[in-house]
């Protein structure tokens, strides 16, 4: 009986824990070079440990083998499609990961003498202003973590503007169709939320907007192209409804590899936005983070940037800490500095032109699909669409299929699925963001598969509700990891 | 494609967008570059940053040697290329080293449930506090001074809408610790939560479980934090705090001017519904097969929207991922050996200065001299950046500097900086 292979050609994998016998080691530290210190003397015997209980030891080959088997239970943008809405899971060019590790930029200490760190503030210099041209805004602050952590600087922006003009109002306004971190957000800038209503074509209401706005609205919180891709046509009379009202247009760019090239935010209206560098500018989401969330703004925002701010004195840089209208700080030290360098690598190798031809292949690829795929799913919002679409299980729904299940089901055919039951005014929404890295080949493939498990569900649902079927691991019960949560790995009671 | 498309350019995609959003010029950013161009430029701006310096900066972030091992794993294109595993049938990979990630962490700090990881220490702090307001019903927060400055700032940053108060707890001028007698005097029935470094922002050693007895006798939690993860390798882990609040940077995160870098929170399990971000548990699938999968997401952004406990959604799985290797390769022997050998290298040098503070330290502390610029001009001659200068974050100390040194201080140049200072 061979133990240790499940009916799948990856092997089994043990945790870490399990792995572990007293005394193996995968480490060297050179010989002290100094009098050893006792612990206990120089901190105190009540405030030192005598060890870590159950912390793993392993060898390390040991140690290799366990993380190199973990990965290949992964899925990845390095084995193909995935199309997940609204995420822009678009190749990582691997020269951005060796640019990153260069010892002066890797290295760099946040409190090293400025005069030591030129090279380093360079890069985040140039990269604000390539952003800033691309996007068509005046600043960029480069501080804040990832997407959500941007729209919380944006919306605090806002919030400093209106309160040195008075008053700092008291609500945003957010479309049915936004992202969750939008209203989030709004709690933690301590605005409330009202929702806005899409209309039939996908967009705002521009009507029900004016009635909306009132001296209470600080802003109105827009993703545009929006989550079903479709561009909010009626963009510049939305940002003059919000700015005859005194509230502001921020804009969620989520989806701002819809636009680069094409259009720019600032130049439609936005007074404020945030980018995902981890999305439109391919540093690797690394599964979940780490992400980067620029935010640029107009003008008349720039003096309540977070400090502090580069500036330039003479012929070198300097961070400038006197800034009284600023909002303060959002994150320690100046953001996620190793992925601005990653992003200017990017901008660097594709150049004006380079980006705005991604764009156009990131919006072909998505109608390619849309085309294909429509005899066969249904469409609910007919508008022309940029680089995502998003069907409903509508008719699937009919043979008590529904998205999350065909989701499982394209995982059989080799596919990361696409994202599953967002935006949430699709019933059954099933988001499909190809982004331009695929090639004909990897898409009509995509669409074999949805063709072949749209007829699945007429001829065996079964199939398609069991999925997937040629996975290492099988469904997977969430419900039950919720109703009785085991967060942590305990050793097993002694018998 | 085109023709499937029944459209004639690719230009013609965007002809519903209205001419006046168009944008009618070329993007003003130089045309492509070659891979070679692109290292080249990235080499000479790494080359006017201080490569090949040594330095006793710390601070809040740390040099520790980084293991081979660390960027061998997370190389993989199946860790750096993946999204955040939703789908869990075909993200078992990402999904397991985190719940060791969260085992690893529970272990290191004495709680009983981790998150999946937060964008940072600085942010994680105020998500400690948000959480402990929600918990308590109370609004007052007290920070101790001797929390890093920049955390403090990001604190009263996050604190400024929410309704949340917080107000400072003064540090013992000849200790280095928190004030207890200014605790005392501070600390009432509406205050939420005590926030406490240990080793805190001057490298001292807190008294973790007589701060927690203070707040606990008003009712308030003690939330503890921590920008060194090293030191837990020897120092007795918080378990007298409700919430831990930490910086994972020392584990083989490069300082790379400030991040990425990868927070925790971490606190008892009868707290873990108000706790924020991502968390992964243990679970089954159909074939009765162990699986993990993310869980508890009734608390997250993308169900509860304006309810959420907090707006965070990607956090920093990759950089979280390092910080799981890290602990594996040195592991229970090596973390200490390693905490050790900060712990020596530390005392040897503290001990050619003059120290300000005289609290227990680990691998960092305050050095008094009335010429803090004057010592480190003098260092960058012969290629050492020395320690951090204390007046720009508090005026009182301005005769003084933060040093640190970790197991990659060499003793010669130990030996001269103990010279400069002379």
């Amino acid at each position: 009986m061979i133990k240790k292979v499940r009916p799948h050609v990856n092997q089994n994998e043990p945790l870490l824990f399990e792995r572990s016998s007293p005394g193996k080691r995968g480490y060297q530290l050179p010989p002290l070079d100094v009098p050893a210190v006792d612990p206990a003397a120089a901190l105190g015997f009540q405030n030192t440990r005598a060890e870590i209980p159950d912390f793993p030891e392993v060898s390390e080959v040991e140690a290799i083998r366990h993380f190199t088997r973990l990965s290949t239970h992964n899925y990845a943008i390095d084995l193909g499609l995935y199309p997940l809405g609204s995420c822009t899971m678009k190749y990582n060019p691997r020269v951005n990961e060796q640019v990153a590790r260069i010892e002066g930029l890797a290295w760099a200490h946040p409190y090293q003498p400025e005069s030591l760190a030129q090279g380093i503030m360079e890069v985040m210099a140039a990269l604000e202003q390539m952003l800033a041209e691309i996007t068509g805004m005046d600043a960029v602050t480069l501080q804040p973590a990832a997407g959500a952590h941007g729209e919380f600087t944006g919306i605090l922006l806002v919030r400093a503007l209106l309160q040195s003009q008075g008053h700092p109002r008291k609500k945003l306004l957010i479309p049915d169709s936004a992202h969750g971190t939008n209203p989030a957000t709004a709690t933690m800038a301590g605005y409330a939320v009202q929702n806005i209503k899409s209309n039939a074509l996908g967009m705002i209401d521009v009507d029900e907007l004016a009635r909306s706005v009132d001296e209470d609205v600080a802003a109105l919180m827009l993703t545009n192209p929006n989550t079903l891709g479709v561009f909010e046509e009626h963009i510049t009379r939305i940002a003059e409804v919000l700015h005859a009202k005194g509230a502001q247009l921020y804009m969620d760019g989520a989806n701002m590899n819809a636009l680069v090239g094409i259009a720019r935010p600032g130049d439609f209206g936005a007074d404020v936005m945030h980018l995902n560098l981890h999305k439109t500018f391919s540093t690797p989401h690394g599964g979940g983070g780490p992400g980067s969330g620029p935010v640029a703004v107009k003008e008349h925002l720039i003096p309540f940037l977070p400090k502090p701010r580069m500036a330039r004195i003479g012929n070198r840089w300097s961070w400038n800490y006197d800034l009284p209208q600023s909002i303060g700080r959002v994150r320690a030290f100046y953001g996620n500095v190793g992925m601005h360098v990653r992003a200017l690598a990017y901008i660097m190798a594709h150049g004006g032109d380079g980006l705005r031809n991604a764009t156009l292949d990131a919006v072909l690829n998505s109608n390619y699909l849309r085309v294909l795929l429509e005899p066969y799913y249904d469409l609910p919002h007919k508008s022309p669409t940029l680089h995502e679409c998003v069907f409903s299980d509508a008719r699937q729904a009919k043979r008590g299929v529904r998205t999350g299940d065909i989701a499982k089901r394209l995982i059989d055919y080799g596919f990361h699925p696409y994202t599953v039951s967002f935006p949430l005014i699709v019933p059954g929404a099933m988001m499909i963001e190809p982004t331009e890295t695929e090639g004909k080949a990897e898409l009509d493939l995509f669409v074999d598969a949805l063709i072949s498990i749209a007829k699945e569900i007429e001829e065996t649902p079964e199939l398609v509700l069991t999925a997937p079927h040629d996975t290492r691991t099988s469904r997977v019960d969430e419900v039950g990891a919720a109703r009785r949560p085991i967060l942590r790995w305990k050793p097993a009671p002694p018998k | 494609m085109l023709r499937v498309l029944g459209v004639d350019s690719l230009d013609a995609l965007f002809s519903h967008l209205p001419p006046e959003v168009r944008l009618n010029r070329p993007l003003e950013i130089p045309s492509g570059k070659s891979e070679y161009e692109i290292v080249d430029y990235f080499r000479a701006r790494g080359g006017e940053c201080a490569d090949g310096y040594a330095s006793f900066l710390g601070a809040g972030v740390y040099r520790h040697y980084r293991p081979v091992l660390v960027d061998t794993v997370v190389s993989r294109s199946e860790f750096l290329t993946s999204y955040t595993p939703y789908q869990a049938e075909i993200s078992q990979g990402t999904l397991t080293t985190i719940f060791e990630f969260q085992s690893m962490i529970c272990q290191l700090t004495g709680m009983e449930v981790a998150n999946a990881s937060m964008y940072d220490g600085s942010t994680a702090v105020p998500e400690a506090a948000m959480m402990a307001i929600r918990l308590t019903g109370r609004d007052r927060i007290l920070v101790a001074r001797s929390v890093h400055p920049e955390y403090r700032e990001v604190l009263s940053t996050y604190a400024q809408h929410q309704g949340m108060l917080v107000a400072e707890v003064d540090y013992g001028r000849e200790g280095g610790a928190v004030d207890h007698g200014d605790l005392e005097r501070k600390i009432d029935d509406r205050t939420a939560a005590v926030i406490i470094q240990s080793p805190n922002f001057f490298g001292i050693v807190e008294d973790i479980r007589r701060a927690a007895e203070m707040a606990h006798s008003h009712g308030a939690l003690l939330i503890y934090v921590f920008a060194e993860a090293v030191s837990l390798g020897l120092l007795e882990p918080p378990r007298d705090a409700d919430i831990v609040a930490g910086e994972l940077q020392s584990f083989a995160i490069s300082p790379s001017y400030g991040g990425p870098f990868a927070g925790i929170v971490a606190t008892k399990e009868k707290f873990m519904r108000q706790m924020p971000g991502r968390v992964v548990g243990e679970t089954k699938d159909t074939r009765g097969y162990r699986a993990f999968c993310l869980t508890l997401a009734a608390r997250e952004q993308h169900i509860r929207r304006e309810k959420a406990t907090s707006n965070i959604c990607t956090n920093q799985a990759l950089i979280a991922l390092m910080a799981t290797v890290f602990m594996t390769v040195y592991g229970k022997q090596g973390l200490r050996e390693l905490a050790l050998q900060n712990l020596s290298k530390a005392h040897y040098l503290a001990g050619k200065l003059p120290l300000r503070f005289t609290g227990p330290f680990f691998n960092e502390f305050v050095a008094s001299t009335n010429s803090p610029d004057a010592i480190n001009e003098s260092l960058l001659q012969n290629k050492i950046v020395g320690g951090l200068p204390l007046q720009r974050y508090y005026p009182e100390l301005a005769n003084s500097m933060l040093l640190c040194a970790t197991e990659m201080s060499r003793r010669e140049q130990m030996d001269t900086v103990a010279e400069a200072f002379r």
